[in-house]
Protein backbone atom coordinates (compact mmCIF):
# COMPACT_ATOMS: atom_id res chain seq x y z
CA UNK A 1 0.00 0.00 0.00
CA UNK A 2 1.47 3.28 -1.11
CA UNK A 3 0.75 6.47 0.78
CA UNK A 4 -0.93 9.21 -1.15
CA UNK A 5 -2.89 12.35 -0.36
CA UNK A 6 -6.43 13.41 -1.23
CA UNK A 7 -5.30 15.80 -3.97
CA UNK A 8 -3.41 12.95 -5.64
CA UNK A 9 -6.43 10.67 -5.43
CA UNK A 10 -8.63 13.42 -6.90
CA UNK A 11 -6.12 14.13 -9.68
CA UNK A 12 -6.23 10.47 -10.71
CA UNK A 13 -10.06 10.48 -10.56
CA UNK A 14 -10.04 13.59 -12.78
CA UNK A 15 -7.60 11.91 -15.19
CA UNK A 16 -9.96 8.93 -15.45
CA UNK A 17 -12.68 11.22 -16.84
CA UNK A 18 -10.65 11.60 -20.07
CA UNK A 19 -9.97 7.87 -20.50
CA UNK A 20 -10.89 6.72 -23.98
CA UNK A 21 -11.45 10.22 -25.38
CA UNK A 22 -8.87 9.82 -28.15
CA UNK A 23 -7.52 12.76 -30.15
CA UNK A 24 -9.51 15.67 -28.74
CA UNK A 25 -8.77 18.82 -26.75
CA UNK A 26 -8.84 18.26 -22.99
CA UNK A 27 -9.72 21.55 -21.28
CA UNK A 28 -9.21 21.36 -17.53
CA UNK A 29 -10.28 24.46 -15.55
CA UNK A 30 -8.42 24.81 -12.25
CA UNK A 31 -5.46 23.19 -10.55
CA UNK A 32 -6.57 19.61 -9.79
CA UNK A 33 -8.27 19.09 -13.18
CA UNK A 34 -5.12 20.47 -14.88
CA UNK A 35 -2.97 17.97 -12.98
CA UNK A 36 -5.44 15.23 -13.90
CA UNK A 37 -5.48 16.06 -17.61
CA UNK A 38 -1.67 16.07 -17.79
CA UNK A 39 -1.57 12.77 -15.93
CA UNK A 40 -4.10 11.23 -18.34
CA UNK A 41 -2.05 12.37 -21.33
CA UNK A 42 1.17 11.11 -19.80
CA UNK A 43 -0.25 7.67 -18.92
CA UNK A 44 -3.31 6.20 -20.66
CA UNK A 45 -4.62 8.94 -22.99
CA UNK A 46 -1.55 9.85 -25.05
CA UNK A 47 -3.52 11.32 -27.94
CA UNK A 48 -5.17 14.12 -25.91
CA UNK A 49 -4.32 17.70 -26.86
CA UNK A 50 -3.63 20.29 -24.18
CA UNK A 51 -3.12 24.05 -24.32
CA UNK A 52 -0.77 26.19 -22.25
CA UNK A 53 -3.80 28.20 -21.12
CA UNK A 54 -2.73 31.04 -23.41
CA UNK A 55 -2.85 30.30 -27.13
CA UNK A 56 -0.57 27.33 -27.84
CA UNK A 57 -1.15 23.60 -28.02
CA UNK A 58 1.70 22.03 -26.09
CA UNK A 59 2.97 18.56 -26.99
CA UNK A 60 5.15 17.81 -23.97
CA UNK A 61 4.08 17.43 -20.35
CA UNK A 62 5.21 20.41 -18.31
CA UNK A 63 4.95 20.91 -14.56
CA UNK A 64 2.29 23.25 -13.23
CA UNK A 65 3.41 26.67 -12.04
CA UNK A 66 6.19 27.36 -14.53
CA UNK A 67 9.09 25.30 -15.71
CA UNK A 68 12.65 25.61 -16.91
CA UNK A 69 11.79 22.92 -19.45
CA UNK A 70 11.05 24.29 -22.92
CA UNK A 71 7.52 24.13 -24.24
CA UNK A 72 7.14 21.98 -27.34
CA UNK A 73 4.45 23.84 -29.26
CA UNK A 74 2.43 21.72 -31.67
CA UNK A 75 -0.26 24.18 -32.67
CA UNK A 76 -1.90 27.59 -32.38
CA UNK A 77 -5.18 27.84 -30.48
CA UNK A 78 -6.27 31.40 -29.70
CA UNK A 79 -9.71 31.86 -28.16
CA UNK A 80 -11.42 32.00 -31.53
CA UNK A 81 -10.00 28.58 -32.43
CA UNK A 82 -11.03 27.21 -29.04
CA UNK A 83 -14.62 28.35 -29.68
CA UNK A 84 -14.52 26.60 -33.07
CA UNK A 85 -13.26 23.43 -31.40
CA UNK A 86 -16.05 23.67 -28.79
CA UNK A 87 -18.71 23.92 -31.47
CA UNK A 88 -17.11 21.14 -33.54
CA UNK A 89 -17.33 18.84 -30.52
CA UNK A 90 -13.67 17.78 -30.38
CA UNK A 91 -13.27 18.73 -26.73
CA UNK A 92 -13.98 17.48 -23.22
CA UNK A 93 -13.97 20.22 -20.60
CA UNK A 94 -13.75 19.84 -16.85
CA UNK A 95 -15.19 22.91 -15.15
CA UNK A 96 -15.89 23.89 -11.58
CA UNK A 97 -19.37 24.45 -10.21
CA UNK A 98 -20.52 26.75 -7.43
CA UNK A 99 -23.74 24.72 -7.45
CA UNK A 100 -24.79 21.49 -9.16
CA UNK A 101 -28.10 19.62 -9.02
CA UNK A 102 -29.08 15.98 -9.49
CA UNK A 103 -29.46 16.34 -13.27
CA UNK A 104 -26.06 18.01 -13.51
CA UNK A 105 -27.28 21.55 -14.03
CA UNK A 106 -24.32 23.74 -13.06
CA UNK A 107 -24.19 27.32 -11.82
CA UNK A 108 -21.12 29.54 -12.02
CA UNK A 109 -23.00 32.78 -12.74
CA UNK A 110 -24.56 34.19 -9.57
CA UNK A 111 -26.44 33.36 -6.36
CA UNK A 112 -29.81 34.96 -5.66
CA UNK A 113 -31.89 37.40 -7.70
CA UNK A 114 -30.50 37.92 -11.23
CA UNK A 115 -31.20 41.65 -11.06
CA UNK A 116 -29.45 42.08 -7.76
CA UNK A 117 -27.58 38.90 -6.87
CA UNK A 118 -26.55 38.13 -3.33
CA UNK A 119 -23.25 36.98 -4.82
CA UNK A 120 -22.07 37.72 -8.33
CA UNK A 121 -19.84 34.86 -9.49
CA UNK A 122 -17.98 34.41 -12.78
CA UNK A 123 -20.85 34.81 -15.23
CA UNK A 124 -21.92 32.26 -17.82
CA UNK A 125 -18.42 31.96 -19.34
CA UNK A 126 -18.45 29.10 -21.86
CA UNK A 127 -20.67 26.77 -19.83
CA UNK A 128 -23.86 26.92 -21.98
CA UNK A 129 -21.93 26.32 -25.20
CA UNK A 130 -19.64 23.67 -23.70
CA UNK A 131 -22.40 21.53 -22.28
CA UNK A 132 -24.60 21.58 -25.38
CA UNK A 133 -21.72 20.80 -27.74
CA UNK A 134 -19.37 18.24 -26.20
CA UNK A 135 -18.60 16.08 -23.15
CA UNK A 136 -18.36 17.94 -19.85
CA UNK A 137 -17.15 16.88 -16.41
CA UNK A 138 -16.99 18.80 -13.15
CA UNK A 139 -14.54 19.00 -10.27
CA UNK A 140 -15.98 20.35 -7.03
CA UNK A 141 -13.36 20.55 -4.28
CA UNK A 142 -15.74 21.13 -1.39
CA UNK A 143 -18.67 18.75 -1.37
CA UNK A 144 -21.51 20.09 0.77
CA UNK A 145 -25.23 20.83 0.69
CA UNK A 146 -24.21 24.32 -0.45
CA UNK A 147 -22.60 23.00 -3.64
CA UNK A 148 -24.69 19.86 -4.27
CA UNK A 149 -28.12 21.50 -4.20
CA UNK A 150 -31.74 20.61 -4.94
CA UNK A 151 -32.05 23.56 -7.32
CA UNK A 152 -29.33 25.78 -8.79
CA UNK A 153 -29.94 29.54 -8.74
CA UNK A 154 -29.04 29.84 -12.44
CA UNK A 155 -28.27 27.21 -15.05
CA UNK A 156 -24.92 27.96 -16.73
CA UNK A 157 -24.05 24.39 -17.71
CA UNK A 158 -27.02 22.41 -19.01
CA UNK A 159 -28.16 19.30 -17.11
CA UNK A 160 -29.88 16.18 -18.41
CA UNK A 161 -33.47 17.27 -17.67
CA UNK A 162 -33.09 20.48 -19.65
CA UNK A 163 -31.18 18.73 -22.44
CA UNK A 164 -33.99 16.14 -22.71
CA UNK A 165 -36.56 18.94 -22.93
CA UNK A 166 -34.79 20.20 -26.07
CA UNK A 167 -35.63 16.98 -27.90
CA UNK A 168 -33.32 14.58 -29.71
CA UNK A 169 -31.70 17.26 -31.92
CA UNK A 170 -30.92 19.75 -29.21
CA UNK A 171 -29.53 17.13 -26.88
CA UNK A 172 -27.56 15.00 -29.29
CA UNK A 173 -24.11 16.36 -28.34
CA UNK A 174 -24.89 16.80 -24.64
CA UNK A 175 -23.01 14.41 -22.38
CA UNK A 176 -22.03 14.85 -18.75
CA UNK A 177 -19.28 12.35 -18.06
CA UNK A 178 -18.20 12.62 -14.41
CA UNK A 179 -18.41 14.75 -11.32
CA UNK A 180 -15.45 14.48 -8.99
CA UNK A 181 -15.57 15.93 -5.48
CA UNK A 182 -13.41 15.65 -2.38
CA UNK A 183 -15.71 12.84 -1.21
CA UNK A 184 -16.32 10.69 -4.25
CA UNK A 185 -16.86 10.24 -7.97
CA UNK A 186 -20.29 10.56 -9.58
CA UNK A 187 -21.83 9.96 -12.98
CA UNK A 188 -25.23 10.04 -14.68
CA UNK A 189 -25.37 6.43 -15.88
CA UNK A 190 -28.91 5.88 -14.59
CA UNK A 191 -32.17 5.38 -16.52
CA UNK A 192 -33.30 8.98 -15.95
CA UNK A 193 -29.77 10.44 -15.95
CA UNK A 194 -29.87 11.55 -12.35
CA UNK A 195 -26.60 11.66 -10.46
CA UNK A 196 -25.23 8.39 -9.16
CA UNK A 197 -22.50 7.72 -6.67
CA UNK A 198 -19.91 5.89 -8.75
CA UNK A 199 -17.28 5.48 -6.05
CA UNK A 200 -16.41 6.83 -2.63
CA UNK A 201 -12.92 7.98 -1.82
CA UNK A 202 -11.11 5.69 0.63
CA UNK A 203 -11.99 6.65 4.21
CA UNK A 204 -15.28 8.33 3.22
CA UNK A 205 -18.53 6.62 4.23
CA UNK A 206 -21.49 6.49 1.85
CA UNK A 207 -23.64 8.16 4.53
CA UNK A 208 -21.13 11.06 4.69
CA UNK A 209 -21.66 11.62 0.98
CA UNK A 210 -25.44 11.39 1.33
CA UNK A 211 -25.44 13.83 4.26
CA UNK A 212 -23.33 16.34 2.31
CA UNK A 213 -25.62 16.21 -0.74
CA UNK A 214 -28.72 18.40 -0.99
CA UNK A 215 -30.63 15.99 -3.25
CA UNK A 216 -31.29 12.26 -3.46
CA UNK A 217 -28.33 10.48 -4.98
CA UNK A 218 -28.67 7.16 -6.72
CA UNK A 219 -26.66 4.75 -4.59
CA UNK A 220 -25.79 1.38 -6.15
CA UNK A 221 -26.12 -1.75 -4.03
CA UNK A 222 -22.39 -2.08 -3.90
CA UNK A 223 -20.38 1.14 -3.90
CA UNK A 224 -16.82 0.84 -5.15
CA UNK A 225 -13.87 2.70 -3.68
CA UNK A 226 -12.20 5.28 -5.90
CA UNK A 227 -9.06 3.65 -7.22
CA UNK A 228 -5.82 4.60 -5.56
CA UNK A 229 -2.98 6.13 -7.59
CA UNK A 230 -0.41 3.63 -8.84
CA UNK A 231 3.24 4.00 -7.89
CA UNK A 232 3.99 5.23 -11.41
CA UNK A 233 1.18 7.79 -11.23
CA UNK A 234 2.50 9.07 -7.91
CA UNK A 235 5.98 9.41 -9.39
CA UNK A 236 4.61 11.40 -12.30
CA UNK A 237 2.48 13.59 -10.04
CA UNK A 238 5.30 14.36 -7.62
CA UNK A 239 8.32 14.53 -9.92
CA UNK A 240 6.93 15.69 -13.24
CA UNK A 241 3.48 17.30 -13.09
CA UNK A 242 3.14 18.98 -9.70
CA UNK A 243 6.59 19.13 -8.08
CA UNK A 244 5.72 22.22 -6.01
CA UNK A 245 2.54 20.75 -4.51
CA UNK A 246 -0.05 23.16 -5.95
CA UNK A 247 -2.65 20.40 -5.74
CA UNK A 248 -2.15 20.07 -1.99
CA UNK A 249 -2.55 23.81 -1.56
CA UNK A 250 -5.76 23.72 -3.60
CA UNK A 251 -7.39 21.06 -1.45
CA UNK A 252 -5.94 22.34 1.79
CA UNK A 253 -4.62 18.84 2.36
CA UNK B 1 -3.58 59.66 -47.32
CA UNK B 2 -5.54 60.32 -44.18
CA UNK B 3 -3.59 60.82 -40.98
CA UNK B 4 -5.89 59.43 -38.29
CA UNK B 5 -3.78 60.30 -35.27
CA UNK B 6 -5.74 61.87 -32.47
CA UNK B 7 -5.58 62.44 -28.71
CA UNK B 8 -7.35 60.59 -25.92
CA UNK B 9 -9.56 63.64 -25.39
CA UNK B 10 -10.51 63.60 -29.09
CA UNK B 11 -11.73 60.03 -28.68
CA UNK B 12 -13.76 60.80 -25.56
CA UNK B 13 -15.29 63.80 -27.37
CA UNK B 14 -16.72 61.35 -29.94
CA UNK B 15 -18.75 59.55 -27.27
CA UNK B 16 -22.26 60.50 -26.13
CA UNK B 17 -24.39 59.56 -23.15
CA UNK B 18 -26.30 56.32 -23.71
CA UNK B 19 -24.03 54.96 -26.45
CA UNK B 20 -23.18 51.27 -26.85
CA UNK B 21 -19.43 50.93 -26.56
CA UNK B 22 -17.49 47.74 -27.34
CA UNK B 23 -14.08 47.23 -25.76
CA UNK B 24 -11.52 44.75 -27.11
CA UNK B 25 -9.08 42.57 -25.21
CA UNK B 26 -10.01 39.72 -22.86
CA UNK B 27 -10.27 39.72 -19.07
CA UNK B 28 -7.24 41.61 -17.82
CA UNK B 29 -5.35 41.37 -21.12
CA UNK B 30 -4.64 44.10 -23.69
CA UNK B 31 -7.46 46.40 -22.62
CA UNK B 32 -7.37 50.01 -23.90
CA UNK B 33 -7.09 51.25 -20.31
CA UNK B 34 -5.83 54.75 -21.20
CA UNK B 35 -9.07 55.31 -23.13
CA UNK B 36 -11.13 53.60 -20.42
CA UNK B 37 -9.57 55.83 -17.75
CA UNK B 38 -10.43 58.90 -19.80
CA UNK B 39 -14.05 57.75 -20.02
CA UNK B 40 -14.01 57.13 -16.27
CA UNK B 41 -12.89 60.76 -15.73
CA UNK B 42 -15.44 62.20 -18.16
CA UNK B 43 -19.03 63.29 -17.52
CA UNK B 44 -20.38 60.51 -19.77
CA UNK B 45 -23.18 58.39 -18.38
CA UNK B 46 -25.67 55.58 -19.14
CA UNK B 47 -23.30 53.73 -21.44
CA UNK B 48 -23.91 50.15 -22.53
CA UNK B 49 -20.60 48.28 -22.46
CA UNK B 50 -19.95 45.17 -24.56
CA UNK B 51 -16.84 43.32 -23.47
CA UNK B 52 -15.01 40.11 -22.68
CA UNK B 53 -14.90 41.82 -19.36
CA UNK B 54 -11.98 42.79 -17.18
CA UNK B 55 -11.06 45.96 -15.31
CA UNK B 56 -12.60 48.03 -18.12
CA UNK B 57 -15.99 46.88 -16.82
CA UNK B 58 -15.08 47.25 -13.14
CA UNK B 59 -13.57 50.71 -13.49
CA UNK B 60 -16.56 52.05 -15.40
CA UNK B 61 -18.89 50.45 -12.83
CA UNK B 62 -16.97 52.06 -9.98
CA UNK B 63 -17.17 55.47 -11.65
CA UNK B 64 -20.88 55.16 -12.41
CA UNK B 65 -20.64 55.28 -16.19
CA UNK B 66 -22.64 52.19 -17.04
CA UNK B 67 -26.30 51.44 -17.41
CA UNK B 68 -25.87 48.00 -18.93
CA UNK B 69 -23.15 45.42 -19.50
CA UNK B 70 -23.22 42.80 -22.25
CA UNK B 71 -20.65 40.13 -21.46
CA UNK B 72 -19.81 36.47 -21.06
CA UNK B 73 -17.85 37.03 -17.89
CA UNK B 74 -15.96 39.71 -15.98
CA UNK B 75 -12.64 38.60 -14.52
CA UNK B 76 -9.17 39.90 -13.68
CA UNK B 77 -7.62 36.50 -14.63
CA UNK B 78 -5.17 36.21 -11.73
CA UNK B 79 -8.03 37.46 -9.50
CA UNK B 80 -10.98 35.42 -10.81
CA UNK B 81 -13.82 37.64 -9.56
CA UNK B 82 -13.80 41.38 -10.46
CA UNK B 83 -14.65 43.11 -7.14
CA UNK B 84 -15.88 46.43 -8.56
CA UNK B 85 -18.17 44.65 -11.00
CA UNK B 86 -19.41 42.41 -8.19
CA UNK B 87 -20.16 45.43 -6.02
CA UNK B 88 -22.19 47.06 -8.79
CA UNK B 89 -24.10 43.83 -9.43
CA UNK B 90 -24.76 43.17 -5.77
CA UNK B 91 -25.95 46.76 -5.28
CA UNK B 92 -28.22 46.35 -8.28
CA UNK B 93 -26.86 49.51 -9.92
CA UNK B 94 -26.14 47.97 -13.31
CA UNK B 95 -28.08 45.74 -15.67
CA UNK B 96 -26.30 42.70 -17.10
CA UNK B 97 -26.87 40.69 -20.25
CA UNK B 98 -24.92 37.58 -19.31
CA UNK B 99 -24.21 35.55 -22.45
CA UNK B 100 -22.18 32.48 -23.25
CA UNK B 101 -18.74 33.62 -24.47
CA UNK B 102 -19.39 32.15 -27.91
CA UNK B 103 -22.80 33.82 -28.18
CA UNK B 104 -21.07 37.16 -27.66
CA UNK B 105 -18.65 36.37 -30.48
CA UNK B 106 -21.56 35.37 -32.70
CA UNK B 107 -23.45 38.61 -31.92
CA UNK B 108 -20.43 40.70 -32.88
CA UNK B 109 -19.80 38.60 -35.98
CA UNK B 110 -23.43 38.97 -37.09
CA UNK B 111 -23.15 42.75 -36.70
CA UNK B 112 -19.84 42.71 -38.58
CA UNK B 113 -21.44 40.82 -41.48
CA UNK B 114 -24.62 42.97 -41.40
CA UNK B 115 -26.72 39.91 -40.64
CA UNK B 116 -29.72 40.11 -38.28
CA UNK B 117 -28.58 36.99 -36.44
CA UNK B 118 -26.40 33.91 -36.60
CA UNK B 119 -27.57 30.45 -35.54
CA UNK B 120 -25.84 28.52 -32.79
CA UNK B 121 -26.45 25.71 -30.33
CA UNK B 122 -24.77 27.67 -27.52
CA UNK B 123 -27.35 28.90 -25.04
CA UNK B 124 -29.97 26.19 -25.67
CA UNK B 125 -31.28 24.78 -22.42
CA UNK B 126 -29.39 27.27 -20.27
CA UNK B 127 -30.65 30.13 -18.10
CA UNK B 128 -29.39 32.59 -20.73
CA UNK B 129 -32.58 32.03 -22.72
CA UNK B 130 -34.68 33.15 -19.75
CA UNK B 131 -32.41 35.90 -18.42
CA UNK B 132 -32.18 37.51 -21.87
CA UNK B 133 -35.86 37.51 -22.88
CA UNK B 134 -35.23 39.09 -26.28
CA UNK B 135 -33.42 35.93 -27.45
CA UNK B 136 -35.32 33.84 -29.97
CA UNK B 137 -34.75 30.45 -31.52
CA UNK B 138 -34.90 29.64 -35.22
CA UNK B 139 -35.80 26.40 -36.97
CA UNK B 140 -33.48 25.11 -39.65
CA UNK B 141 -35.26 25.41 -43.04
CA UNK B 142 -33.59 22.17 -44.15
CA UNK B 143 -34.63 18.56 -43.60
CA UNK B 144 -33.01 18.34 -40.16
CA UNK B 145 -35.46 20.94 -38.82
CA UNK B 146 -33.16 21.61 -35.89
CA UNK B 147 -34.08 24.37 -33.44
CA UNK B 148 -31.18 26.74 -32.79
CA UNK B 149 -30.55 29.99 -30.94
CA UNK B 150 -30.83 32.97 -33.31
CA UNK B 151 -28.12 35.10 -31.76
CA UNK B 152 -28.98 38.71 -32.69
CA UNK B 153 -26.38 41.10 -34.04
CA UNK B 154 -24.71 43.24 -31.37
CA UNK B 155 -24.20 46.51 -33.20
CA UNK B 156 -21.86 48.97 -31.51
CA UNK B 157 -21.84 52.75 -31.70
CA UNK B 158 -18.14 52.79 -30.87
CA UNK B 159 -15.35 50.22 -30.57
CA UNK B 160 -12.19 50.82 -28.55
CA UNK B 161 -9.16 48.53 -28.91
CA UNK B 162 -5.48 48.58 -27.97
CA UNK B 163 -2.74 47.20 -30.23
CA UNK B 164 1.00 46.77 -29.92
CA UNK B 165 1.82 48.75 -33.08
CA UNK B 166 -0.11 50.88 -35.52
CA UNK B 167 0.57 53.30 -38.32
CA UNK B 168 -0.89 56.79 -38.60
CA UNK B 169 -3.41 55.59 -41.17
CA UNK B 170 -5.05 53.12 -38.79
CA UNK B 171 -3.44 49.79 -39.59
CA UNK B 172 -3.00 47.87 -36.36
CA UNK B 173 -0.76 45.00 -35.31
CA UNK B 174 -0.97 42.54 -32.41
CA UNK B 175 2.36 41.03 -31.38
CA UNK B 176 1.09 39.00 -28.43
CA UNK B 177 -0.36 35.50 -28.39
CA UNK B 178 -3.99 36.29 -29.23
CA UNK B 179 -5.92 38.90 -31.19
CA UNK B 180 -8.96 38.02 -29.07
CA UNK B 181 -12.01 39.43 -30.92
CA UNK B 182 -10.70 42.94 -31.54
CA UNK B 183 -11.29 42.77 -35.30
CA UNK B 184 -14.92 41.81 -34.72
CA UNK B 185 -15.41 44.68 -32.27
CA UNK B 186 -14.15 47.09 -34.93
CA UNK B 187 -16.24 45.52 -37.69
CA UNK B 188 -19.38 45.61 -35.53
CA UNK B 189 -19.03 49.34 -34.75
CA UNK B 190 -19.98 52.55 -36.49
CA UNK B 191 -16.94 54.43 -35.13
CA UNK B 192 -13.66 52.68 -34.26
CA UNK B 193 -10.77 53.98 -32.18
CA UNK B 194 -7.47 52.24 -31.59
CA UNK B 195 -4.74 53.07 -29.16
CA UNK B 196 -1.32 51.52 -29.70
CA UNK B 197 1.92 51.19 -27.80
CA UNK B 198 3.76 52.81 -30.68
CA UNK B 199 2.90 54.40 -33.99
CA UNK B 200 5.44 53.41 -36.63
CA UNK B 201 5.82 54.18 -40.33
CA UNK B 202 3.78 51.74 -42.45
CA UNK B 203 6.94 50.30 -43.98
CA UNK B 204 8.14 49.32 -40.47
CA UNK B 205 5.06 47.23 -39.62
CA UNK B 206 6.70 43.98 -40.67
CA UNK B 207 9.88 44.65 -38.66
CA UNK B 208 8.51 43.04 -35.49
CA UNK B 209 5.87 40.58 -36.66
CA UNK B 210 4.83 38.57 -39.70
CA UNK B 211 2.02 39.57 -42.03
CA UNK B 212 -0.30 37.34 -39.95
CA UNK B 213 -0.13 39.88 -37.13
CA UNK B 214 -1.63 42.67 -39.27
CA UNK B 215 -5.24 41.88 -38.43
CA UNK B 216 -6.61 45.39 -37.97
CA UNK B 217 -6.82 47.22 -41.27
CA UNK B 218 -7.28 50.95 -41.74
CA UNK B 219 -10.76 50.42 -43.24
CA UNK B 220 -11.75 49.21 -39.76
CA UNK B 221 -10.37 52.22 -37.87
CA UNK B 222 -11.35 55.90 -37.64
CA UNK B 223 -8.79 57.18 -35.18
CA UNK B 224 -5.40 56.18 -33.74
CA UNK B 225 -3.93 57.27 -30.42
CA UNK B 226 -0.29 56.68 -29.59
CA UNK B 227 -0.36 55.37 -26.03
CA UNK B 228 2.80 53.81 -24.62
CA UNK B 229 1.70 51.79 -21.60
CA UNK B 230 -1.86 52.34 -22.76
CA UNK B 231 -3.08 48.94 -21.56
CA UNK B 232 -1.62 49.12 -18.04
CA UNK B 233 -2.28 47.52 -15.57
CA UNK B 234 -3.56 44.84 -17.93
CA UNK B 235 -1.04 42.83 -19.92
CA UNK B 236 0.19 43.84 -23.37
CA UNK B 237 2.63 41.14 -24.34
CA UNK B 238 5.33 41.19 -25.55
CA UNK B 239 5.64 44.87 -24.59
CA UNK B 240 4.81 44.22 -20.93
CA UNK B 241 3.16 41.76 -18.60
CA UNK B 242 0.25 42.53 -16.32
CA UNK B 243 1.18 44.80 -13.40
CA UNK B 244 -0.06 42.37 -10.76
CA UNK B 245 0.80 44.69 -7.86
CA UNK B 246 -1.24 47.54 -9.31
CA UNK B 247 -4.06 45.15 -10.16
CA UNK B 248 -4.09 43.93 -6.55
CA UNK B 249 -4.33 47.56 -5.38
CA UNK B 250 -7.19 48.12 -7.80
CA UNK B 251 -9.02 45.01 -6.55
CA UNK B 252 -8.43 45.89 -2.90
CA UNK B 253 -9.82 49.39 -3.47
CA UNK B 254 -13.33 47.91 -3.75
CA UNK B 255 -13.22 47.26 0.01
CA UNK B 256 -14.19 50.79 1.16
CA UNK B 257 -14.92 54.29 -0.18
CA UNK B 258 -11.65 55.49 1.38
CA UNK B 259 -9.62 52.81 -0.37
CA UNK B 260 -11.39 53.61 -3.63
CA UNK B 261 -10.70 57.35 -3.32
CA UNK B 262 -7.03 56.67 -2.77
CA UNK B 263 -6.80 54.35 -5.75
CA UNK B 264 -8.91 56.61 -7.91
CA UNK B 265 -6.63 59.59 -7.23
CA UNK B 266 -3.61 57.49 -8.12
CA UNK B 267 -4.97 55.81 -11.25
CA UNK B 268 -7.41 58.40 -12.59
CA UNK B 269 -6.11 61.66 -11.12
CA UNK B 270 -7.89 63.86 -8.58
CA UNK B 271 -11.50 62.98 -7.81
CA UNK B 272 -13.91 64.97 -9.94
Amino acid sequence: MTDYSLDELCAVACAEAWRGDGEILASPIGVIPSIGARLAKETFAHDLLLTDGIASLVANTLPLGGSPKAKVVEGYAPYRTIFDIVWSGRRHVMMGASQIDRFGNQNIAFIGDPRRPKAQLLGMRGAPGNTINHPTSYFIPSHSTRSFVAKVDAVSGVGYDRAAALGPHGARFHHLRRVISNKGVFDFETPDHTMRLRSVHPGVKVEDVVAATGFTLVIPDKVEETRAPTAEELRLLRDVIDPTGLGKKELGA
Amino acid sequence: MADKRMTVDDVVAELRDGMTVGIGGWGSRRKPMLLVRAIARSSLKDLTLVSYGGPDVGLLCATGKLKKIVCGFVSLDSIPLEPHFRAARQNGTVEVVDLDEGMLQWGLYAAALRLPFLPTRAGLGSEVMKLVPELRTVKSPYDDGEELVAMPAITLDVALIHMNRADARGNGQFLGPDLYFDDLFCMAAKRRFMSAERIVPTEKLLDEGSVHTLRISRMMVDGVVEAPGGARFTSCEPDYERDEALQREYAASAASPEAWNTFRAKYLGAAS
